[in-house]
């Protein structure tokens, strides 16, 4: 196990340094960052100059590169360009999408894998289709259509939740987008915990369990459930990490100031220290995530062994 | 065992979930204070320094902090003294500028002619890296602190000398009666002290002179200003303050409006305008603004360049039928154009109805003799360059070309050109890479033709991005410069105008306006010429 985690680590490495490399390049290759800094107007020569220059824009690319992870592992994710440091908008945007995620998150692992539950053992009957039409719904819809209508219903028209995130991120303001966000990935949990349900229900340890005379619940909660799992956690696993960068559209329509915020904006203003600073962490997270859910697989099914 | 273990699992992070997000729970929502008027916000581009702010949100905090010498009248943009008890010149060439005693920062500091001067000098010197700068080029030794190329050889520019406390005079590099008329522009605000010596400080919590003071700032999400109690000014706030929300959608910003969790919306989303009016009851306000869209033409090289080109330009400026586009595309946020400028110049500074005349009014028959008389397209075929990332150019720019289509009877002979990003776009203008038509916008810095012209089409001027040149049209710029009436000094640049619609170097196709909308909450909303609210005049209902 220890020997699979170190090898997994370093795995990472060159995975690492080629994602970063990639949005290094394509960042920087959308042109020159300094001419759309002015609007519809001509920089002034010399202040233009002096920008490039302190933004290393004339040295090489690979030049540029080895700079700028240089920096990273000081600590120094550069200046955006509005004169903050990357890492103090990487402090006051995290805390509030790692918050928007996990309630996403438990609305999706709860709803979806009760939804599936429900559904896969009573497979073809009537809330079988029900939950399998729903989902259906889901998916189809895009994310920003789902937004728009939730926050003008419930939040205008009923005024049930506040329509918009405030500064302070309140607990209430946070559930709607949550349930947007969680929305698309829900419906994909309940389907995979449906499937896996209906397969292992008929497996010969379920009924050896209850020709054991278990009680029903112990046989679902630990029994079934358990083992139809697997596909649902690595889902789930690598959602985290989608969820995160996912945010754009969601923290755009409840004016959350996260990590798709940023990103948008950093990339509607050209701003390559915030776009690469804030890719560059997401790596990390996907890296981690992935890695977690490999592990997962082991305590859930014993027969799964790293070595 | 096992399965009480996961169970635990997920009610510890339901747990950490709802204790992370109660978090911030507490705490009141800073906007429900009695008399503040709560409005919408954008992050600003750049860190808020007066000669580093090019964009409008920024604008908007500076113009609320700093009284400048002169400030623009909301209604008619005429400029009028305000910080400066009196600017006068003999030779249209050295300004004498007079502050009036007795005002001071909102910490205390007492405004003086160093605050103007120590600002500008700072604002011009390349190495500071102020987006404005170029508005300090007419003062001479510009070229000595931000040369073209290498580093400043001065520190200070030699143009501006301090006379005593309160006086100042300023050296123009040449004559230019309108110079004063710029000096209500935010890039020419004072600068307390601590702006210098404490420059972070300072930026954590801009320091102004103006009617607000800056109370607390939350960079990236919001900003609470208060009536500064130091400001000997005329424009009082008549609430107890303006909190700017940030929003980055502003169909948010809307359901917000229309939820009462703020009260005055300055950027209505393009698709509700339809429904503005109605949905707000009629506390809703669309004006022409001191922007204008056009469409230039590389004029220095290649087919566009060649003479009898200039009746194709005017034939496809009467192709277009600006007034359906207006009304189809944009709701009637967008009015027709007539001339280079804009309506909230008023005909005093220059603005007028009728310069552009017939070659701004949609004839198709007479277009099409036009373009055919002068060549036709070169081969056949045009594009309109745009930027396709922002502000939605798309739908004006196939509905031009289709157009021009129409009356040439011809689907291919117009096709628009999305070039992918803003950044992209105005380098491929800079750098002289433009081959046919592209998108030419401009937005004032101050409410005067000048602005409207010499940056945009004297010879080899910043913005000139048709790289025009007309000796005629020069000369006609420093006569109007040098002229010290400013009535006939406009009538000489509007004489330069007509110059540049007998090439139709640029094609005038509307002027943006500026719309807002506000909830029952507050009254007395109005638009200034740069299109933002008048947020001293905003009253709040108790």
């Amino acid at each position: 196990m220890g020997r699979y985690v170190v090898r997994r680590l370093l795995q990472m490495v060159p995975v690492f340094i080629g994602t970063t490399f990639l949005i290094f390049v394509m960042v920087y290759a959308l042109g020159d960052p300094v001419a759309a800094m002015f609007g519809d107007r001509t920089p002034d020569p010399a202040t233009a100059a002096q920008i490039r220059e302190s933004l290393h824009l004339n040295d090489p690319l690979w030049s540029q590169y080895l700079q700028y992870m240089a920096g990273i592992f000081q600590g120094d994710f550069g200046t955006a360009f509005n004169g903050r440091p990357v890492i103090e908008l990487m402090g006051d945007a995290f805390p509030n999408t790692i918050q928007l995620t996990l309630v996403a998150f438990v609305i999706e692992l709860v709803v979806g894998v009760a939804l599936g539950v429900v559904a896969g053992m009573r497979r073809g009957r009537l809330i079988d289709t029900g939950v399998l039409v729903l989902t259906l719904f889901v998916i189809s819809i895009p994310t920003f259509v789902t937004g728009y209508l939730l926050q003008y219903f419930v939040g205008v028209k009923w005024g049930a939740l506040p329509p918009s995130v405030s500064t302070e991120v309140r607990f209430e303001e946070l559930i709607l987008p949550g349930i947007v966000l969680a929305g698309v990935s829900l419906a994909y949990v309940a389907r995979l915990t449906r499937t896996s349900i209906a397969e292992n229900i008929r497996s010969d340890y379920i009924r050896t369990a209850t020709a054991k005379g278990l009680p029903r619940r112990r046989v679902i909660s630990v029994h079934l459930l358990r083992n139809s799992l697997i596909p649902v956690v690595t889902f789930l696993g690598t959602d985290i990490g989608g969820l995160m960068a996912g945010a754009i559209v969601t923290e755009r329509i409840f004016n959350l100031q996260g990590v798709g915020y940023q990103l948008y904006q950093g990339i509607l203003r050209q701003n390559a220290p915030t776009v690469v600073g804030f890719v560059t962490v997401l790596v990390v997270v996907f890296l981690a995530a992935n890695l977690l859910v490999d592990l997962l697989y082991a305590v859930l099914d014993p027969r799964i062994r790293y070595a | 065992m096992r399965g009480a273990r996961s169970a635990t699992w997920v009610a510890g992070a339901i747990a950490i979930a709802l204790g992370v997000t109660a978090c911030g729970g507490s705490g009141d929502s800073g906007g429900s204070e009695a008399g503040v008027v709560r409005s919408a916000w954008g992050d600003p581009q750049n860190p808020l320094e007066p000669a580093n702010t090019t964009e409008v949100q920024g604008g908007k905090v500076l113009d609320m902090i700093f009284q400048n010498l002169k400030k623009y009248d909301p209604k008619t943009g005429a400029a009028q003294n305000d910080a400066a008890e009196s600017i006068e010149t003999k030779d249209q060439q050295t300004f004498t500028i007079k502050v009036k005693k007795g005002l001071t920062f909102s910490n205390g500091e007492p405004l003086t002619a160093n605050s103007f001067v120590d600002a500008w000098n700072y604002g011009a010197l390349a190495t500071n890296q102020q987006k404005n700068s170029y508005f300090f080029a007419d003062i001479e030794g510009f070229d000595k602190v931000a040369p073209a190329k290498g580093k400043p050889t001065a520190k200070t520019l030699s143009g501006l000398k301090v006379v005593d406390d309160h006086t100042f005079t300023v050296k123009l590099t040449q004559k230019m009666s309108t110079w004063p008329v710029r000096l209500g522009y935010k890039a020419f605000a004072p600068l307390p002290k601590k702006f210098f010596t404490d420059h972070k400080g300072y930026l954590d919590k801009p320091i102004g002179n103006g009617p607000y003071a800056v109370d607390s700032y939350q960079k990236g999400t919001q900003m609470k200003l208060v009536p500064n109690k130091k400001y000997r000014g005329d424009d009082k706030p008549q609430n107890k303050g303006v909190l700017l929300k940030v929003y980055t959608d502003s169909n948010t910003a809307y359901s917000d409006l229309q939820a009462g969790n703020i009260d005055v919306l300055d950027s209505l989303p393009a698709e509700q305008i339809k429904n503005a009016k109605t949905d707000l009851q009629g506390n809703y306000v669309s004006q022409p603004a001191g922007i204008n869209q056009t469409i230039t033409f590389p004029l220095d090289k290649g087919a566009w360049s060649k003479p009898g080109m200039e009746k194709v330009r005017k034939g496809i400026s009467m192709a277009i039928d600006r007034k359906q586009i207006t009304e189809k595309i944009y709701n009637g946020t967008r009015t027709p154009a007539t001339d280079l400028t804009s309506p909230v110049l008023g005909a005093a500074n220059g603005y007028s109805k009728d310069i552009c005349g017939d070659a701004c009014t949609y004839n198709p028959t007479e277009a099409k003799k036009l373009i055919k008389d002068g060549g036709g397209l070169p081969g056949g075929k045009m594009t309109i360059s745009y930027n396709a990332d922002k502000d939605s150019h798309k739908e004006w720019v196939d509905a031009i070309c289709n157009s021009v289509n129409k009356v040439l009877g011809d689907d291919k002979a117009c096709v628009g050109n999305p070039v992918g990003t803003f950044g992209d776009f105005r380098s491929q203008i800079t750098k002289g890479e433009m081959t046919s038509a592209f998108r030419a916008g401009w937005q004032m810095d101050y409410p005067q033709i000048e602005n409207f012209l010499t940056p945009l089409y004297a010879t080899g001027a910043s913005s000139n991005d048709s790289h025009w040149s007309n000796k005629k049209f020069d000369d006609l710029l420093k006569q109007a410069a040098s002229e010290p009436d400013t009535k006939k000094a406009t009538k000489l640049y509007q004489d330069a105008e007509k110059l540049v619609f007998d090439d139709m170097v640029a094609i005038p196709l509307f002027y943006q306006n500026g719309v807002a909308g506000w909830s029952q909450n507050v009254s007395n909303v109005s638009l200034d010429a740069f299109s933002v609210p008048v947020y001293t005049q905003i009253k709040v209902k108790s």
